[in-house]
C-alpha cells in the first residue's frame, strides 16, 4: 500500500509499504477513505517529539470501511464505515473503566513503555502514528491501518453521512470539546482561547455551546481570525496587540475566568522569554517553548481555570509557578479521552448543532500529502485543515 | 528507593526482594550478580484466576518473552524451551511452593547452567483494583559466561524482562490479548 512515512525533519514522503495483518483478536483492518494532518503532526514534522524512527506511517486522524476483522471483535462487521479515535484503548483497564481512555494501560505494547514510563514516570497510551513513545504504531495517512482494540474505539457512521462531517471526531472535535469542559465554564464566564488552529477553533465553538458569554480568540492570522470571529469569538492579534492589556481591558481588568492553552509546545510571539525559548530549544536544552502558557498562567483571573489541550512533550523552564499558586488556578489537561466522547459529538453532528467543516481549507490526494504538510507548516494563515484522499489519484 | 511496600503483607516471603529502580535496560551481567529482581503491577482480576492461569504452567510462555513453550511434565515438574533459532536452551523446574491463589514459586533442577528461583505472588489491591502481582526472580549466579548467555536468550537484562513480561500479562489477562505493534503486519513501515 501506500503511505506518508516520516525520515525526518521536515521530510516526509509517500512510499510503498506492506499492508497491515490482523494480528490479535480484537483487530480490525480499515480501508481509508478520508484522513487528516493534525497540527500536532507538526510537531513530529518539526522533530520535536523523541522516538521517531525513519519509515515511521504517520497519521491519526482517520476513517474508513472496515474490511477485515479479527476472530474476537464482536462489534465491527466487514463493510462498516467507521471514524477511528487516535487513542487506542482497551476499554477494560483501571483508567478505560474511568473513562480515562488516554491513560489506557494496556495499548502500548510493553516492549515501549518503559521509554514514556521513564521520561514521565508513567507508561502512556498507545496511540496512531506517534513516535515509539506511544508504542510505534502505524498511523492512518495511508491505504489501509490496523486498529487494535477495534471493539472499543471506532464510531460506526450511519449511512448518507459525509466523511468530512465526522472525520473530526477521530481527534480535533473531541479534542475541542474536552478543552471547553475543562474550563468549567459557568453563566456569565469569558474563555479566553490562545491559537486558532483547529482545535482552538472547535475550542471556541465548544465553550460557546457550553455557555460561555464571551470567548475571546487570540492568533496573529488574520485568515484564522477570521474563522473564530464567524463561530463568535471576539478577537485579539497578537501581532499588533498586547494580549494581557487587551484582555484586562475587555474583562474590566478581572481577566478571563478560563484560559485554554491551544498552542503547546512550539509557540510563537516576539517578546523576550519566546526569544530565550527559541534559542534554547535550536540548540538542544529544551524541547518545550511555552510562550503561550506563561502568557495563559498570567492573564487568568485569580481563582480561573487553565485548560492545556495544546500537546507538550518533555520539559521546559521559566515557568511561573508563582503566578500559578498566588492566584489559586486550577489547571486541566491531557490527550483527549476520545471515546468518552464519541457517542454525544456524534449526535450532536447529526442533529446540526455543530459546524465540522467550516475549516476545512485543502483536500489533496495521499500523494501530496508532503505538499500538504508543507502548506500547513509554512502557509499557516490560509491553511487551517488539510484532508488526505487515500483513494484518489494525484493530480499533477 | 521505596521498597517496603511490596513484601509488607507477605509472612514467609522464600526470597528477600529488591526493587530495581529502572528499566532501560541498561543493568550490564555483573550488575545482576547473585541479584533477586522483583517487580509488582495491578492486575484487575480476582487472585483466584490469576493463580489459575499461572499454575498451568503452559500458559507462561504467553507472556514470558524469550520463552517458546512450557511443557507440563507433572502436577510439580515442567520443562522450559528458551531462546531462538540462534540460542535454544532448555531447563526442567519443579514447584517449591504453592499457596492456592496466592503464591507459586519454582526452581530449576536440571539442564541449564542458569540456575534460579522464581516466584509469582498475588495479593489483593487496595480499594478493590484487583490483584497485585510481583514476580520474583533470583539467579544463583549471572556474571560471566551465564550472564551473557541470559543477554542471548533473552535480548534484555532481567530487570526490563520482569518489567516488560509482567506488563505483557496484565495486558493478556485484562483485555484477552498482547498489544504489539511489530512490523510489518501490526505496524507496516517503510
Amino acid at each position: 500500500m501506500r503511505a506518508l512515512t516520516w525520515h525526518g525533519k521536515h521530510d516526509v514522503r509517500v512510499q510503498t509499504v506492506p499492508d497491515p495483518a490482523i494480528v490479535n483478536p480484537r483487530d480490525a483492518i480499515i480501508e481509508i477513505s478520508s484522513t487528516a494532518i493534525c497540527g500536532s503532526d507538526l510537531h513530529l514534522y518539526d522533530h520535536y517529539i523523541p522516538t521517531m524512527k525513519s519509515g515511521d506511517v504517520l497519521g491519526h486522524e482517520f476513517m474508513g470501511t472496515v474490511v477485515e476483522v479479527g476472530a474476537g471483535n464482536r462489534k465491527l462487521k466487514i463493510g462498516q464505515r467507521v471514524v477511528v479515535p487516535f487513542v487506542i484503548a482497551c476499554g477494560q483497564c483501571f483508567f478505560c473503566q474511568r473513562q480515562q481512555y488516554a491513560g489506557c494501560d494496556n495499548s502500548n505494547p510493553s516492549e515501549t513503555a518503559g521509554m514514556s514510563e521513564l521520561l514521565y514516570g508513567h507508561a502512556m497510551t498507545g496511540a496512531f502514528g506517534y513516535s515509539h513513545l506511544t508504542g510505534g504504531y502505524a498511523g492512518g495517512q495511508a491505504h489501509y491501518a490496523r486498529v487494535p482494540f477495534a471493539d472499543v474505539g471506532p464510531i460506526v457512521i450511519p449511512e448518507g453521512v459525509e466523511d468530512e462531517t465526522v472525520l473530526f471526531l477521530s481527534d480535533i472535535l473531541p479534542t475541542g470539546w474536552m478543552a471547553a469542559e475543562n474550563c468549567a465554564i459557568e453563566p456569565g464566564d469569558t474563555v479566553a482561547v490562545w491559537g486558532c488552529g483547529p482545535v482552538g477553533l472547535f475550542t471556541i465553538q465548544s465553550a460557546l455551546l457550553m455557555g460561555a458569554e464571551r470567548v475571546i480568540a487570540i492568533d496573529e492570522h488574520p485568515g484564522r481570525l477570521a474563522l473564530a470571529q464567524k463561530l463568535g469569538a471576539v478577537l485579539v492579534n497578537f501581532a499588533n496587540t498586547p494580549v494581557r492589556e487587551a484582555l484586562a481591558e475587555l474583562t474590566g481588568g478581572i481577566g478571563p475566568d478560563a484560559c485554554v492553552d491551544a498552542v503547546g509546545m512550539e509557540a510563537h510571539g516576539h517578546s523576550v522569554d519566546n526569544v530565550y525559548d527559541h534559542v534554547k530549544a535550536a540548540v538542544g536544552l529544551v524541547t518545550d517553548r511555552t510562550h503561550a502558557l506563561r502568557q495563559v498562567i498570567l492573564a487568568c483571573r485569580k481563582g480561573g481555570r487553565v485548560s492545556i489541550p495544546g500537546v507538550y512533550g518533555g520539559f521546559t523552564d521559566k515557568f511561573p509557578i508563582g503566578a500559578l499558586m498566588e492566584k489559586g488556578l486550577t489547571v486541566r489537561s491531557g490527550q483527549t479521552h476520545v471515546q468518552k466522547y464519541s457517542d454525544k459529538l456524534l449526535q450532536m453532528i447529526l442533529d446540526g448543532k455543530i459546524d465540522t467543516t467550516f475549516l476545512i481549507s485543502h483536500r489533496l490526494p495521499l500523494e501530496q500529502a508532503p505538499e500538504g504538510y508543507r502548506l500547513f507548516k509554512q502557509e499557516q494563515n490560509s491553511t487551517t485543515k488539510v484532508i488526505l484522499k487515500p483513494q484518489q489519484s494525484a493530480v499533477h | 528507593m521505596a521498597t517496603e511496600p511490596v513484601l509488607t503483607a507477605t509472612t514467609e516471603a522464600p526470597l528477600s526482594v529488591q526493587h530495581s529502580s529502572t528499566e532501560d535496560g541498561a543493568a550490564s551481567a555483573e550488575d545482576t550478580e547473585g541479584e533477586v529482581i522483583g517487580r509488582s503491577v495491578t492486575v484487575d482480576r480476582p487472585r483466584s484466576e490469576l493463580y489459575g492461569f499461572c499454575r498451568d504452567f503452559a500458559h507462561l510462555s504467553r507472556f514470558m518473552a524469550g520463552v517458546r513453550r512450557v511443557e507440563v511434565l507433572d502436577s510439580q515438574h515442567a520443562r522450559w524451551v528458551v531462546g531462538d533459532a540462534d540460542e535454544l536452551a532448555v531447563w526442567d523446574t519443579e514447584v517449591v511452593e504453592t499457596r492456592a491463589d496466592a503464591l507459586i514459586a519454582w526452581r530449576t533442577v536440571s539442564g541449564t547452567e542458569l540456575l534460579h528461583r522464581a516466584q509469582l505472588e498475588f495479593r489483593d489491591a487496595a480499594g478493590g483494583r484487583g490483584t497485585v502481582v510481583t514476580a520474583t526472580i533470583s539467579y544463583e549466579q549471572t556474571g560471566g559466561r551465564v550472564g551473557e548467555m541470559l543477554a542471548r536468550l533473552f535480548h534484555r537484562d532481567p530487570r526490563t524482562r520482569a518489567y516488560q513480561d509482567l506488563r505483557r500479562f496484565k495486558q493478556l489477562m485484562e483485555t484477552g490479548e498482547v498489544a504489539t505493534a511489530a512490523p510489518p503486519n501490526a505496524a507496516p513501515r517503510a
